[in-house]
């Protein structure tokens, strides 16, 4: 095996990992440690020239972003987060079928004069005629949360970032409604939050990606079609 | 353009010797406010929309900071440090880097570190005198600049709250017509939404305890909302109180009850806000509109005349200048006359965002939310140095 042409980040760790692994070996392309166990390279068994970095679903962003890998398997939600202009830096190439999160606006369910988006405005100024302060939307969703905001003509608000727990602040206190992912609503029911009836952000899953700034050489883009072609397949019958 | 050449930056240096000239002369004195300013006080003031075109950074002390993305907050703190009890008239000027985040990364017209000059006055209680001294001077210094050709937009917010006001409108829609005024896409969503006497959303359960809560005085309907919440097993979390909810669902039942917004009112607003035209032309437009609705602006529109005559009479040529009820609309602090200097003769095209060269307006409610104990008379003006230069270059 010469040098690798085609490299893809793969999810590190947790479900997404798992369940990328899963995909990879249903299309006849189990994904294969190199060196030690524990290491962060592997190779795809069956197709040579491909290069497997294992890393965080938020740095694969990055790498695609950055060129340093061809493609990679990530959340819709964290490439929509992070990539302000997104179409030109990846290319969607499948939907896997796996990772589904929603990710929602929602607020304390006794807020029951309150049931959409164009609402929470009222709410706003009411706030801060009252508090003397503005909303607090707490979410890691930073840049999600502001273009959805601005496109429902919501504006008196403030983030807060939140990087954990986020469904517990408004209970807390530290914020008033929060914008998060939820795949049940359970987590959301237990802590007492109802989602917007438009208040629905992205349906998110995981995707395999494209980098538009990756070195694209012809052995890379056919080791490419090869691999979504097994992919698509793979996703297609099971759907 | 940041002044990366040294030409560049001594064309910029030799440019704002020559505005703060004009500014200090006419009695600014020249400030110089920290550039690194609390965020807080910028995201609560202006919102997320200029948050994310905001620099922020957390120091290593915990503290949330931000580059400042204008100088009209830096400069309006500095004022109420140096004047805790916001008593004393203040006229300030200055020259100095601004940052905000460009999408494209920064380049050409759109530079994402550009430099402000410009003057702030606070406490004149002379509104009329103090709006025209901030016109006339920001005008004055373009053109000692330099810059010939430019033609000067004017709006009005306050003009457009009393046209509200002598509207026959329940008070709650008034509140949210002047609210919505800043996002007018929402804003003719609202009015089509009155008009139309669209029904409020919500559940059957919730429209029914609504109705049960008309008429109601405000402890009572506390005690009903805070009874359907313990029927439903919903606690009370988060910070908005009792009150607030059943004041929002009060009036969930009067829009239940109310006639929708009657067509001719919505139409009047629909024109008004139509209005752009050279200063006094659009004053007989607004009167005309007023009269066909049997409106009285007289007081206003006497005052918005006697403003631009004096202004003409000041040496201004208002001839090639528009007055738009709509401008005005994208920056929430400013509560009176707005105004813009654009660069090119009228009809030279429509340059964007580069051909404006300086902005301005009234702000008398900025120095009450940033902690003075009333509202404090405020105007000012900035100039885009940059594009100022470039206009100037570009026209020789």
């Amino acid at each position: 095996m010469g040098a690798p042409k085609l490299s893809i980040a793969v999810p590190s760790k947790g479900r997404l990992k798992d369940q990328a692994a899963e995909l990879f070996a249903r299309a006849g392309l189990p994904l294969r440690m190199v060196g030690h166990e524990r290491g962060y390279r592997g190779a795809l068994s069956g197709l040579d020239g491909v290069e497997i970095v294992f890393l965080s679903a938020a740095e694969i962003v990055h790498q695609l972003k950055g060129g340093r890998v061809h493609l990679g398997v990530t959340g819709e939600d964290l490439v929509r987060e992070t990539l302000p202009d997104v179409n030109a830096a990846v290319a969607f190439l499948a939907p896997l079928g796996f990772g589904r999160a929603d990710v929602v606006v929602a607020v304390p369910d006794c807020w029951i004069d309150v049931a959409r988006m164009e609402e929470l405005d009222d709410v706003a100024a009411q706030f801060a005629r009252q508090h003397g302060r503005p909303l607090r939307v707490a979410t890691k969703y930073m840049n999600l949360t502001r273009r959805f905001f601005a496109a429902a003509g919501v504006a008196g608000y403030r983030i807060v970032e939140s990087v954990g727990a986020t469904e517990g602040t408004p209970a807390a206190g530290t914020a008033e409604l929060i914008v998060d992912i939820t795949t049940t609503g359970t987590t959301l029911r237990a802590n007492h939050l109802k989602v917007l009836q438009d208040g629905l952000i992205l349906r998110s899953q995981a995707h395999l990606l494209a980098s538009r700034a990756a070195a694209w050489s012809l052995e890379a883009t056919k080791l490419r079609d090869i691999i979504v072609e097994r992919l698509l397949t793979q996703t297609a019958s099971r759907s | 353009m940041t002044a990366e050449s040294a030409r560049e930056f001594e064309a910029l240096e030799t440019q704002a010797a020559t505005l703060l000239d004009n500014f200090r002369r006419a009695g600014y004195e020249q400030v110089a406010p920290s550039i690194l300013q609390p965020a807080d006080i910028f995201l609560d003031e202006v919102g997320e929309q200029i948050r994310s075109r905001t620099y922020v950074f957390t120091d290593l002390a915990g503290e949330e900071l931000c580059l400042r993305p204008d100088l009209t907050v830096p400069v309006s703190r500095l004022y109420l440090e140096r004047h805790p009890a916001a008593d004393v008239e203040a006229r300030y000027c200055y020259n100095g880097p601004a940052f905000r985040f460009q999408p494209g990364g920064g380049r050409g017209a759109h530079p994402r570190e550009f430099r402000q000059a410009g003057i702030e006055c606070f406490g004149a209680k002379d509104r009329d005198g103090a709006d025209r001294e901030v016109v006339l001077l920001a005008v004055e210094a373009v053109r000692s600049a330099g810059l010939k050709d430019f033609r000067l937009r004017f709006g009005d917010i306050a003009l457009f709250y009393t046209l509200l006001d002598e509207l026959d409108l329940p008070e709650r829609w008034r509140l949210k017509l002047r609210h919505y005024f800043w996002r007018p896409p929402a804003f003719h969503a609202l009015l089509s939404r009155l008009a139309k006497g669209e029904r409020p959303n919500g559940d059957g359960d919730v429209i029914a305890l609504a109705e049960t809560l008309h008429g109601q005085d405000p402890e009572r309907a506390e005690e009903l909302v805070a009874a359907y919440l313990e029927t439903k097993h919903l606690p009370l979390t988060g910070n908005r109180t009792l009150g607030e909810i059943a004041a929002r669902l009060a009036d969930h039942a009067a829009d239940l009850r109310a006639d929708p917004l009657p067509k001719e009112v919505a139409t009047v607003i629909d024109y008004y806000l139509a209005v752009a035209a050279p200063p006094l032309a659009a004053a007989d437009r607004i009167a005309m509109i007023a009269k066909a609705a049997g409106l009285d602006l007289g007081p206003a529109l006497h005052a918005h005349v006697r403003r631009f005559e004096r202004l003409a009479a000041s040496g201004l040529d208002l001839g090639t200048a528009t007055f738009a009820t709509e401008f005005g609309r994208s920056l929430e602090y400013y509560s009176g006359l707005v105004f813009q200097i654009e660069a090119g003769a009228k009809g030279t095209g429509a340059q964007g965002e580069a051909g404006q060269v300086a902005g301005g307006g009234r702000y008398d409610g900025l120095l009450a939310r940033l902690g003075a104990r009333a509202p404090v008379p405020a105007i000012g003006s900035a100039i885009h140095t940059e594009r100022l230069l470039a206009a100037v270059m570009g026209a020789s």
